[in-house]
């Protein structure tokens, strides 16, 4: 059933166009166009609709733009779901809702490019655990969306802590975890009413300890590194040959020598790597040690694909040159080491030398509570930069919460700074929020207030804690 | 080039406690005695031990003089629940003394015999001004986890600072599991290996005989146990449910001299007043908030200030649950119990309470009774920040235990050194430079 309706959808679009004119004689229609199958690129598409929201001024604030950019007693307009003006001062419409904010603080939404919130759900128990389907070393066929779970009550902690969009990724325990998912904090009854509309899919990939393990242990490839790599590169030449064969497909068909019949068999699997090859889903790789990611970087040259980011990438202060080199992203913790073999030379240091070298620098959370403070993250970042002397403004390190990550999500041209015309994803804060007493206020999603510190209409409770002890206590 | 230098050979090298007095001068010093700030203030400490604090005070002859202007000076901070000494790397099984699942012993097990000095993250943990802090096992083969052990992170020793200082137990979904499966398996756990204990010590000639042989004590545990019934020996509990707290609670009823502390205690602010007219104290993490567990649905952040305004000695420990969380990160864990209270309807901490609950309260619990704040005969365990302690952006400048100036380097401040820039010179990043 689903394989029908795929093939035909390539073919509906240029039958409208086929209308016949009034007077004149018709002429010969046109040959029929050709029946091109092709591997739909959004085939579970979202139905995220922004909640209503009001013409809104924010006055008197500082503002992080998230672009790097700092305006002290600045104005900024939400209109329509998107910024209408930011500046020293900005158009009041009448009846426009007015927010005093002189000693607050406004900054675009904080995007978390590493998360789990729905695959592994709170409470923590076997029957909530979704993010890694450790049957294979390599399932790019599985979506983190399928394993999601709305009613996470994460999603409304992440909110509070001033998210307005996540990527939810599967778990570690493969070479090739599935594809990852792009979500607004937003509760909706279905995955497909959160998920970011336009988002790109990513390929989560892994190297180092964790696939080793997860596989050698149970007598499997990989058991070793070098098993790691090997088991990937096989996988990239299957689908740099599976791409072949739809491409060599797609062209016969668009010349009319092939038949919808001639189409290659779907492997979901490959789908997903054939969309990497074509650039259409970007990697996000679990990877903490430098010369790791040297390898991972050779592999992807060999096979002709790009890595969007390293995710964890605690070793990146040592190839920072590399990173910024290959035009490749670092979603690195503030401080995270220690706790396995390959963290053991993480330091506090690091994304500061990350944003030093030019490189892009995230700071992302791949926790359910890190989530919730990812402002704090890149404090203690910006304060080990500045004991090493590198001068880190906090609107520069406004960028690793925001602009970056929506770089490193193919979603940059939409949200991650707060400029006219982008989506309105704003958060309000009760001081300089690179403080530690420092929280949300409000925050906006697309213009509409999904969060108020100060209303408890406007905030969310997971159908889980209804009923619950603690159910109405501030979080 | 030179401050790697330079760094490099204070690492090597612990400096002893001055042989004369020291004076720090002109800082804001926060005793962590209720509220008390003195601005522009002076302490001196002499043999490891503080003289004196308080304004104006005179500077004694021949002492070494601290400029503390424009820096705050705090008592060290006291991690109640860490495994500073005894897991190098947590996923190398080898390197982690924490637990020992393969063990038919559990209350006998001393993890002082395995506390390592020179682990790398005491020196890290310390550079944050962490000076003190238990180490304590986990429980992996039974209920009980064995016998913690209150450490200084002094770079030069001496590292023990009381051996067998407290006994770890797991009660709820964790101790139910050890025990075999429920929670009444974790309960008949604890009470046959108390009864064993007392029976140990009423005979002891008869406690190895063939008629005990089906006894499920080892007599090591047994004997363990004797100084937890009597209390001498703190039990830390951890436990998350508030109808596993009243339990525990109960616990004192039948051996008066207990002392339990909760660990963890995330539904805790739901029998607040029960805890505190226990006089029971709770160590915890301020950022628990999420349902994480079926014990802990009730968790929020204003439990900390729930549990304070209802009269609890309440301290926090970089406590599991929550990612990353590790010693250096204690201070900011205390300034977000400030910011709670910040929140409308938000329940936190004062300032002077999220210090004390990091300082004085810690101290206490432990039974420490000569560190955790700023008086004179108190133990020079000292920090002197560039800000606010509890603030994400402050570091220490200068950390002192028992008087002695820690050298303010670590492995990670090597690395970052070495890799502060990567340009291509004549030899490889690793040769010296």
């Amino acid at each position: 059933m689903r394989a029908v309706m795929m093939m035909s959808v390539a073919g509906l679009a240029m039958v409208a166009a086929a209308a016949t004119a009034k007077d004149k004689p018709a002429p010969t229609p046109p040959p029929p166009p050709p029946e091109v199958v092709s591997v739909p690129k959004d085939p579970w598409p979202s139905q995220y609709k922004p909640y209503p929201g009001e013409v809104t001024v924010i006055r008197g604030a500082t503002i992080y733009d998230g672009a790097g950019h700092r305006l002290d007693n600045g104005m900024i307009r939400l209109e329509g779901g998107k910024v209408a003006e930011i500046g020293a001062s900005v158009a009041v419409p009448a009846g426009a809702k007015l927010i005093e904010a002189a000693g607050r603080y406004v900054t675009a939404g904080i995007i978390d490019i590493h998360s789990h919130l729905g695959v592994y759900s709170s409470p923590g128990v076997d029957a909530n655990s979704d993010g890694n389907e450790a049957t294979s070393p390599a399932r790019p066929e599985v979506w983190a969306e399928h394993s999601v779970w709305p009613q996470d009550p994460g999603f409304s902690r992440a909110l509070a802590g001033g998210i307005t969009a996540m990527h939810v990724l599967p778990g570690s325990a493969n070479l090739f975890g599935g594809r990852g998912v792009t979500l607004k904090p937003v509760y909706g009854r279905s995955v497909q009413e959160m998920k970011f509309p336009g988002a790109p899919y990513s390929l989560k990939m892994a190297c180092g300890e964790n696939p080793k393990r997860v596989y050698g242990s149970r007598g499997q490839m990989p058991q070793t590194r070098m098993g790691n790599i090997a088991y990937a590169r096989q996988l990239w030449s299957d689908a740099t040959n599976y791409k072949r064969r739809w491409d060599d497909y797609t062209k016969r068909a668009q010349a009319g020598t092939a038949k919808p019949t001639d189409a290659p068999r779907r492997e979901l699997a490959l789908d997903t790597l054939m969309g990497v090859l074509n650039g259409e889903i970007l990697v996000e790789n679990h990877c903490y040690r430098a010369d790791e990611m040297a390898n991972v970087i050779s592999m992807s040259h060999e096979f002709g694909y790009k890595v969007t980011a390293f995710h964890h990438a605690v070793e990146s202060y040592k190839i920072a040159d590399m990173l910024k080199a290959e035009g490749i992203c670092a979603a690195m913790w503030a401080d995270w080491y220690g706790f396995k073999m390959e963290s053991y030379d993480g330091i506090r240091e690091n994304i500061a030398l990350v944003n030093a070298a030019g490189a892009c620098a995230i700071v992302h959370s791949d926790d359910e509570n890190g989530i919730q403070r990812l402002n704090q993250e890149a404090a203690k970042a910006i304060a080990a930069g500045r004991r090493l002397g590198l001068a880190i403004a906090p609107e520069q390190a406004w960028t690793w919460l925001s602009l970056n990550p929506a770089k490193g999500l193919g979603i940059s041209d939409r949200t991650g700074s707060l400029e006219p015309g982008k989506a309105a994803d704003v958060v309000l804060w009760s001081a300089e929020p690179f403080s530690v007493y420092a929280r949300p206020m409000q925050v906006w999603i697309d213009g509409a207030v999904m969060y108020d510190w100060g209303d408890p209409k406007r905030r969310p409770t997971a159908d889980f804690e209804l009923g619950q002890p603690g159910q109405g206590e501030v979080k | 080039m030179i401050r790697a230098i330079t760094a490099l050979l204070l690492a090597g090298a612990a400096l002893p406690a001055a042989a004369a007095p020291t004076a720090i001068v002109g800082a804001t010093i926060l005793t962590a005695r209720g509220e008390t700030v003195i601005e522009n203030g002076t302490l001196i400490f002499d043999n490891g031990r503080i003289t004196a604090v308080g304004k104006g005070l005179a500077v004694p002859a021949g002492a070494s003089v601290v400029d503390g202007k424009g820096r705050i000076l705090t008592p060290g901070i006291i991690d109640a629940v860490s495994d500073l000494g005894i897991s190098e790397v947590n996923g190398v099984r080898e390197t982690n003394d924490g637990g020992a699942r393969q063990s038919p012993f559990s209350a006998a097990l001393d993890v002082s015999t395995a506390v390592n000095p020179r682990s790398i993250h005491i020196a890290i943990s310390r550079l944050a001004g962490i000076t003190r802090a238990a180490a304590v096992p986990d429980s992996s083969s039974g209920v009980f986890g064995g016998q913690g052990a209150v450490i200084s992170l002094a770079d030069a020793g001496p590292t023990l600072t009381r051996a067998r200082a407290l006994q770890y137990v797991e009660i709820g979904e964790t101790g139910g599991r050890l025990a075999g499966g429920s929670r009444p398996a974790a309960w008949a756990q604890l009470a046959n290996m108390f009864a064993e204990s007392q029976r140990l010590l009423a005979a002891p000639a008869t406690f190895d005989r063939g008629q005990d042989s089906g006894s499920l004590a080892k007599r090591l545990d047994a004997e363990a146990l004797a100084a937890v019934i009597d209390g001498r020996q703190a039990l830390f509990v951890h436990v998350e449910r508030a109808s596993d707290i009243q339990e525990v609670l109960k616990l004192k009823n039948r051996y008066p001299a207990l002392r339990p502390v909760l660990i963890g205690a995330r539904e805790a602010w739901l029998v607040a007043a029960d805890i505190a007219r226990a006089g029971v104290p709770v160590i915890t993490h301020p950022l628990y908030d999420l349902p994480a567990e079926f014990e802990s649905l009730a968790a929020s952040r204003n439990n900390l200030g729930a549990l304070q305004a209802a009269g609890v000695t309440v301290a926090i420990a970089a406590l599991g649950g929550i990612g990353g969380s590790t010693p250096p990160n204690i201070p900011s864990y205390a300034g977000n119990a400030v910011a709670q209270g910040l929140v409308p309807g938000g329940k936190g901490l004062t300032k002077g309470q999220a210090l004390a609950a990091i300082t004085a309260n810690p101290a206490r619990i432990l039974g420490l009774a000569d560190t955790g704040t700023l008086e004179a005969g108190k133990r020079a365990d000292l920090v002197l920040w560039d800000g606010d302690p509890l603030e994400l952006t402050s570091a220490p400048v200068a950390v002192w235990i028992d008087g002695a100036a820690q050298p303010m380097t670590s492995r990670q401040s090597q690395l970052a050194q070495r890799y502060k820039s990567l340009g291509r010179t004549d030899l490889p990043l690793q040769y010296p430079r």
